[in-house]
C-alpha cells in the first residue's frame, strides 16, 4: 500500500520538500544541541522544561484525540466515521511519534534512554508513559494499517483486530491520563497538583484533536476525490464543540478554588498567566488571547447555520486547535515552574535552535500525516471508482 | 566486578558511620534506637514486621542560623563547591549551586511571616534536604536518584538521562542541571586559577546533580566539607539515635524545616 505514496501531483512533492528542509535545519540544530548541551535552550535551573515537553504533552492530547472517533464507530456503529476511522488513527500515529521525539530532544543524556527499560520503576510515573505511549503507537499501527487494508481489499476487518480496536478506547484515555499524573502528584507545584488535571487534559484533548481532524479533512475534501463525507464532519465539530465546552468549564473551576480560597500558592501562577506578577507578565497576552479565540471558536460551533458553512467551521476548528494550544502547548507547562520554589520568577525565553528543532517535530509529524493519509485517500480514491 | 557501584555505596556509607561524630557503629545500633525514631516521626509508617528490621540510621544536617555571618557563608559554600568541583557559571541560567545563601522570604515561602523580625534579614543556607519522604526519588525513571539505608539522597550520575523530572519535583529548588559541558567550564576557572578536586569526579553534561551530604567523605569517616568549614554552625549526625549529637541539639533549641505540609520529612533542621 506504501507505494501509493510515491505517486503525488507537484503540490504533493512540493510540500514533502518543504517538510523534509523543516526536519533537516531542525536535526541540523539538533546535532548542535547534541554536541554544546541543552544549555542551547531557553531553559534554565528554574524553568526545567520548556517547549519540548510543552509539545509533547499538547501532542499526547491530539493522539488521544483520535478515540473521538474510534468509540462512535466502534461503541455506537455510527457508519458515517467508516470512512474515517482509519484518519483519526493515522492522525495519532503521527501525534505519538512526535511525543516520543520530544522526548528525546528534551533528555539530557539521550544515549542512556534505554535505562528505563534496563531499570524499570513501577513508581515513577514516566514509566507508565513510556509503556502507553509506546503500546499507543502500536494499537494504532495495528488497528489503522489493517482496517485500511481490509478496505482496500473491500473484505470486512479481519475478527483478530477487532480486541486491539477495543483496547485502544481504553488505552487512549491512559495515555493522557498518565501524562497529567506527571504533572499532577507533584508536590510544591501549585498549579499542576490539582485532581482535575486528568479530566481538563482529557477535554482538551478531545476538542484539540477532532479539530485539528477536521482542517485536515476539509482540506482533503477540497484537494482530492476523496469525500470524507460532511455529515461526519460536523458531528465532529459538536464533538469539538462539547469537549471544548468542558475544558473551558473545567478551567472557570480552577479559577474558582485558586481565587476564592485565596490562597495565595493557588493564585500565584493564575495571576502570572492571566494578568502578570511581580511585573513580569510574558504569557499574558497569549493566554488571554486562548481564551478569547476558544470562546470564539465555541460560539462558532454553537450557532448551527455557521457551523454548517465549511469556511466558518474551518475558522472555528483553527481556533479551537490555538486556544487549546496556547494553553496546554506554551501555559500550562511554563506556569506550572512559575513562581519557582523560592517565590521568585524567571521568566522563560525559548531560543532560535530550540524552535528550530522543535518545528523539525511538527515537520516529522507533518510528513506522517501526509504520508499515512496519502495512502488511505488513494485507496479511498480507487474504491470510489470501483 | 562481582560488586557494582551502588552497592559499593551503599555498603561504604553504612560500615563508616563508625567515623561520624566519634561514635562508634555499635552506639548508632544500640537497641531503642530505631523504635525511637518512629515514635517520635509518628507517621504510622512502621508496620509490625518490621520490628526487628535491623537499625535505622538517618542522617541529618542542623544549620545554626544564629551564628551564620556572611564570611562562614562564604566559606561553606567555596568549600563543598571545591570539593565537589561544582562549576561558577555566573549566571542564573546555567548555574549549578550544591549549597547557597537566601532570605527568610524565599525559605520559609508557604510559612512566610511578615512580622517575624527575628527571622527577617536572617541568612538561610540552602541545600539538598535529603527528604524521608524524597518525591525526586519517587519520580525518577531510572533510579538514578535513590534513598540510601542511611537516609542520604544520592544521585548516579552515570545513569542518569537528564529527563529533569527529578527537578520539577523537588519543592526546594534542590537540583541543578548540566545544560553545558561543566568540564569546559572548570578548564576555563582553573586557567584562571581554580583548583580541582581530584577525588571527586567532574559531571558530564545533561545529567542532574545536587548536594550528597558528602558520601565520598563519610566513607572515609570524615565529616561533610560544610562541617568541616564552619564546626559552629553545622552540625551532622544520626536523627534516629535519640542520644546522637544532633537530638541533644534539637532537644535544647527552636528549630524549622522547609514546607512540611508537603510530607516530603526534610532532613535539614534551621536552629534559631
Amino acid at each position: 500500500m506504501i507505494e501509493k505514496a510515491l505517486k503525488g501531483s507537484s503540490l504533493y512533492w512540493g510540500w514533502i520538500i518543504f517538510l523534509l528542509c523543516l526536519i533537516g535545519a531542525g536535526f541540523m540544530a539538533y546535532l548542535y544541541q547534541l554536541k554544546v548541551g541543552l544549555g542551547i535552550t531557553g531553559m534554565s535551573r528554574d524553568i526545567s522544561w520548556g517547549v519540548y515537553i510543552a509539545q509533547f504533552t499538547y501532542f499526547v492530547g491530539v493522539a488521544a484525540g483520535g478515540v473521538m472517533v474510534v468509540i462512535p464507530k466502534y461503541l455506537h456503529h455510527y457508519t458515517k466515521y467508516a470512512k474515517i476511522v482509519v484518519f483519526g488513527e493515522f492522525l495519532a500515529i503521527a501525534a505519538v511519534v512526535m511525543c516520543l521525539l520530544f522526548i528525546v530532544v528534551d533528555i539530557g543524556q539521550p544515549m542512556r534512554m534505554l535505562n528505563v527499560l534496563l531499570h524499570p520503576t513501577p513508581h515513577s510515573m514516566l514509566f507508565y508513559d513510556m509503556i502507553v505511549l509506546n503500546g499507543y503507537l502500536l494499537l494504532n499501527i495495528i488497528c489503522g494499517y489493517n482496517t485500511l487494508l481490509a478496505d482496500k481489499k473491500g473484505v470486512p476487518c479481519p475478527g483478530w483486530v477487532k480486541p486491539f480496536i477495543y483496547i485502544s478506547i481504553p488505552w487512549a484515555i491512559s495515555i493522557h491520563t498518565v501524562t497529567a499524573f506527571l504533572y499532577a502528584g507533584l508536590p510544591g507545584r501549585h498549579f499542576w497538583l490539582t485532581a482535575i488535571m486528568a479530566p481538563r487534559f482529557l477535554a482538551s484533548a478531545f476538542a484539540a484533536g477532532p479539530a485539528l481532524l477536521i482542517m485536515i479533512l476539509l482540506f482533503v475534501r477540497k484537494v482530492t476525490k476523496f469525500d470524507p463525507g460532511m455529515d461526519a464532519i460536523q458531528t465532529l465539530a459538536k464533538t469539538v464543540c462539547y469537549a471544548m465546552i468542558a475544558n473551558l468549564f473545567f478551567m472557570g473551576c480552577e479559577f474558582f478554588t485558586a481565587f476564592y480560597s485565596q490562597i495565595p500558592g493557588h493564585m500565584h501562577t493564575l495571576e502570572y498567566l492571566f494578568e502578570g506578577l511581580d511585573g513580569y507578565g510574558n504569557l499574558v497576552p497569549f493566554m488571554r488571547a486562548a481564551i478569547v479565540i476558544g470562546l470564539f471558536g465555541i460560539f462558532l460551533l454553537l450557532v448551527p447555520p455557521i457551523r454548517r458553512n465549511t469556511k466558518w467551521l474551518a475558522v472555528a476548528a483553527a481556533s479551537i486547535f490555538l486556544s487549546t494550544w496556547i494553553d496546554k502547548g506554551v501555559g500550562l507547562v511554563i506556569g506550572g515552574f512559575i513562581p519557582n520554589p523560592f517565590d521568585t520568577i524567571t521568566e522563560y525565553h525559548p531560543t532560535f535552535p530550540e524552535i528550530t528543532i522543535a518545528a523539525a517535530i511538527w515537520g516529522v509529524g507533518g510528513l506522517i500525516v501526509t504520508i499515512l493519509y496519502k495512502v488511505a485517500i488513494s485507496v479511498r480514491e480507487e474504491q470510489a471508482r470501483v | 566486578m562481582s560488586m557494582d557501584r551502588r552497592k559499593f555505596l551503599k555498603a561504604a556509607g553504612l560500615t563508616t558511620l563508625v567515623g561520624l561524630g566519634g561514635k562508634g557503629l555499635f552506639e548508632l545500633l544500640k537497641p531503642g534506637a530505631v523504635e525511637a525514631e518512629m515514635a517520635e516521626e509518628g507517621h504510622g509508617h512502621h508496620e509490625e514486621g518490621e520490628k526487628n528490621a535491623g537499625p535505622k540510621v538517618r542522617l541529618a544536617m542542623l544549620i545554626d542560623v544564629m551564628a551564620l555571618n556572611k564570611e562562614k557563608i562564604e566559606k561553606i559554600v567555596h568549600t563543598c563547591h571545591y570539593l565537589h568541583n561544582v562549576p561558577n557559571w555566573g549566571d542564573p541560567k546555567n548555574e549549578i549551586k550544591w549549597i547557597w545563601e537566601d532570605e527568610y522570604e524565599h525559605v520559609f515561602t508557604d510559612s512566610y511571616n511578615e512580622y517575624n523580625h527575628i527571622l527577617e534579614g536572617l541568612p538561610f543556607l540552602l541545600m539538598c534536604n535529603h527528604c524521608d519522604n524524597p518525591p525526586c526519588v519517587r519520580v525518577c525513571p531510572v533510579q538514578a536518584t535513590f534513598k540510601r539505608p542511611d537516609g542520604i539522597v544520592a544521585q548516579d550520575y552515570h545513569r542518569c538521562i537528564g529527563c529533569r523530572f527529578c527537578m520539577a519535583a523537588c519543592p526546594y529548588g534542590s537540583r541543578s542541571f548540566n545544560w553545558l559541558d561543566p568540564r569546559v567550564h572548570l578548564k576555563i576557572e582553573m586557567a584562571e586559577g581554580r583548583k580541582l578536586n581530584k577525588r571527586f569526579p567532574t559531571r558530564m553534561r545533561g545529567v542532574v546533580e545536587k548536594c550528597n551530604f558528602c558520601v565520598e567523605r563519610l566513607a572515609e569517616g570524615k565529616q561533610p566539607g560544610c562541617v568541616e568549614a564552619a564546626p559552629d554552625v553545622m552540625f551532622f549526625g544520626n536523627l534516629a539515635d535519640p542520644n546522637s549529637n544532633v537530638r541533644k541539639i534539637l532537644r535544647e533549641r527552636i528549630s524549622l524545616r522547609r514546607k512540611l505540609e508537603l510530607g516530603t520529612r526534610p532532613s535539614v533542621f534551621y536552629l534559631i
